[in-house]
């Protein structure tokens, strides 16, 4: 029962939220700006997951929505010389929009069709950021200054390309959308999202209107994917058509995967582990990607569901 | 009275095939009415017309006095029209709870009913026997059970209609005592329309039956007027007479 150990579940959210916040003092500075790279990218991976994991939605064409974040901030900071905060909101903003717009148009399919007409979107997406390459900076992408990335407070200022502020900024966002994630799943509409997954037609006869349900799912994973693409630009001071391309709709969909699909701390761990195979095996050989797709093979092979999800099934059985 | 539920000339075709075809029919509230008739006669596609799962050819449904045909099904839940499957599609992979969580959550969320979702649960499961089975993935229950349990969520939506689709079938004997002691409490303060195979249960419960046969209704009565007809007899019970 869901219920069962509410206690256990947010002390241990509360617990890796912790420990990722000890870590700044205690990693070394490479590792530190990985972590902060991880951390905002678990954030699209948990925008990915609440569709696909929980509802059951297999969009190929997330990239979008993170580079509507992406472009939305970078380019309001860049063109308009607007400060963070509200360069942020726009960001998120617009991967809202975008999402309600590709939502309402891809949801008349499912399944396969669902698949490829996000994907069809996405890559129409790309093609629109490389045509108005006069203010996206087209495949060279946009560099933001540092002098954008400042945050005022009242007499404090917080400059994002400082090592510890870039970190903190990053968990805050991962912790707050963690949090958010837990609510949400253990929430009626998590419910309802989760029963769409294993029967549609059975909860549209028990009153829900399935539609209007995913639709909302689209919005808030958009919205979650494009707050991690509206951080990524204003955390790591570069925007380009790269974070738009089909590479970055398969990616979410490995991490959540690797991480255990359905589970509220799978995506990070997916993403934790990616990075992590990915810069040591690239640190001894020059054939990495080939290591990476073997551990990947290993992983589905062994952990059809995930590292998060195997440990669920067989030992921790009470995990969200 | 003004009847809860009438259809005029409904029809369902699928191809050539007339599954439904034309029929007028009336629930008077409060009542426990069974659906009989042979197999492929056409009784689960004119309940699912009923219910909205399916649409029809022609024809139209009138619930409480309004014109349902075209609305979607999941409307006409809200409005109290519920439907238990006639194949058991309880949600395997989530618990007895949860299953029973998502109806008790939409008349919440309908303001039909009021409290907490742990207690309406907990109600319902008590109601059919299962309360502790609350935390068993529903897969894991034995066919009886998730028959009793796809009963439980249909009693969650407290509804004004209720509609089973076979539900003793692949019941205990002993599972269908209990089985007619909740129907009956149910019909307290609901109507019941029943689509049964086993004839000592439908006896026992109707206030009226309806036969089908190819699609149409054959005959309509108190329980002793279709034990006594002769043209069911023949159609359906398979009885000679003389
Ligand atoms: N979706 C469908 N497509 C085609 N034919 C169908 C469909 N559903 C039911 N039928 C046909 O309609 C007739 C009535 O079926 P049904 O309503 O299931 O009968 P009953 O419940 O009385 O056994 C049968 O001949 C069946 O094969
Ligand atoms: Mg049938």
């Amino acid at each position: 029962m869901r219920d069962a150990s509410p206690a256990k579940t947010y002390a241990l959210h509360i617990g890796v939220i912790a420990l990722l916040f000890a870590l700044n003092f205690v990693l070394p500075d490479y590792h530190q700006g990985l972590f902060a790279r991880i951390m905002t990218l678990a954030v699209f991976a948990m925008g990915y997951n609440l569709l696909f994991g929980y509802v059951g939605l297999l969009s190929l064409g997330h990239a979008m929505f993170f580079s509507a974040g992406l472009y939305g901030a970078g380019l309001t900071v860049y063109h308009l010389g607007w400060g963070v905060p509200e360069a942020f909101v726009a960001g998120v903003a617009c991967g809202a929009l975008l999402a309600l717009v590709i939502g309402l148009l891809a949801l008349r399919t499912s399944g396969v069709a669902f698949m490829i007409v996000t994907m069809m979107f996405a890559q129409v997406f790309y093609l629109l950021i490389l045509y108005f390459a006069a203010w996206t900076g087209g495949d060279q992408g946009l560099v933001i200054q540092q002098a954008s990335r400042v945050i005022a407070i009242g007499g404090a200022s917080f400059d994002l390309t400082n090592a510890t502020v870039r970190y903190m900024s990053a968990l805050a966002l991962f912790s707050i959308i963690l949090l958010v994630t837990l609510a949400v799943v253990r929430s009626r509409f998590g419910r309802v999202l989760v029963a769409i997954r294993e029967n549609e037609e059975r909860t549209k006869m028990l009153g829900y209107d399935t539609v209007a349900n995913k639709l909302a799912a689209v919005v808030a994973s958009g919205a979650i994917c494009a707050a991690s693409g509206a951080a990524y630009a204003l955390l790591f001071g570069y925007v380009g058509s790269g974070f738009a391309s089909v590479q970055y709709s398969i990616l979410p969909l490995l991490w959540v995967l690797l991480g255990g699909a359905a589970t509220t701390l799978g995506p990070l761990i997916g993403t934790l582990f990616m990075y992590y195979v990915t810069d040591i095996t690239s640190g001894f050989t020059s054939a990495y990607l080939l290591i990476v797709g073997v551990a990947l093979i290993l992983l589905v092979l062994f952990f059809p569901k995930g590292i998060l999800g195997s440990i669920r099934e067989r030992w921790l059985g009470w995990l969200p | 009275m003004m009847p809860l539920l009438t259809t005029k000339g409904l029809s369902r075709h699928f191809g050539g095939l007339r599954a439904v075809d034309g029929v007028d029919f009336a629930l008077m509230p409060g009542e426990i009415r069974a659906i009989i008739g042979p197999n492929g006669a056409g009784k689960t596609t004119f309940v699912s017309l009923l219910s909205g799962r399916i649409r029809p050819s022609s024809g139209m449904v009138v619930f409480d006095g309004s014109d349902i045909t075209a609305m979607p099904a999941y409307k006409r839940v809200r409005l109290g029209v519920a439907y238990t499957f006639q194949i058991t599609s309880v949600f395997a992979n989530l618990t007895a709870f949860d299953n029973v969580a998502l109806p008790v959550q939409r008349t919440l969320t309908d303001g039909r009913t009021n409290g907490q979702v742990r207690s309406g649960v907990m109600a319902a499961l008590e109601r059919t026997g299962l309360a502790d089975r609350a935390g068993a993935l529903a897969g894991q229950l034995s066919y009886g059970h998730q028959r009793l349990l796809e009963v439980a969520m249909g009693l969650a939506l407290k509804p004004r209609l209720l509609i089973l689709d076979e539900p003793t079938q692949g019941l205990a004997d002993s599972e269908i005592d209990n089985f007619i002691m909740l129907v009956r409490e149910i019909a307290r303060d609901a109507t019941v329309l029943l689509i049964e195979h086993n004839m000592p249960v439908v006896m026992q419960l109707a206030d009226r039956i309806t036969v089908f046969n190819s699609g149409k209704i054959l005959a309509e009565g108190t329980p002793g007027e279709i034990r006594a007809n002769a043209e069911v007899q023949d159609a359906y019970l398979g009885a000679t007479h003389g």
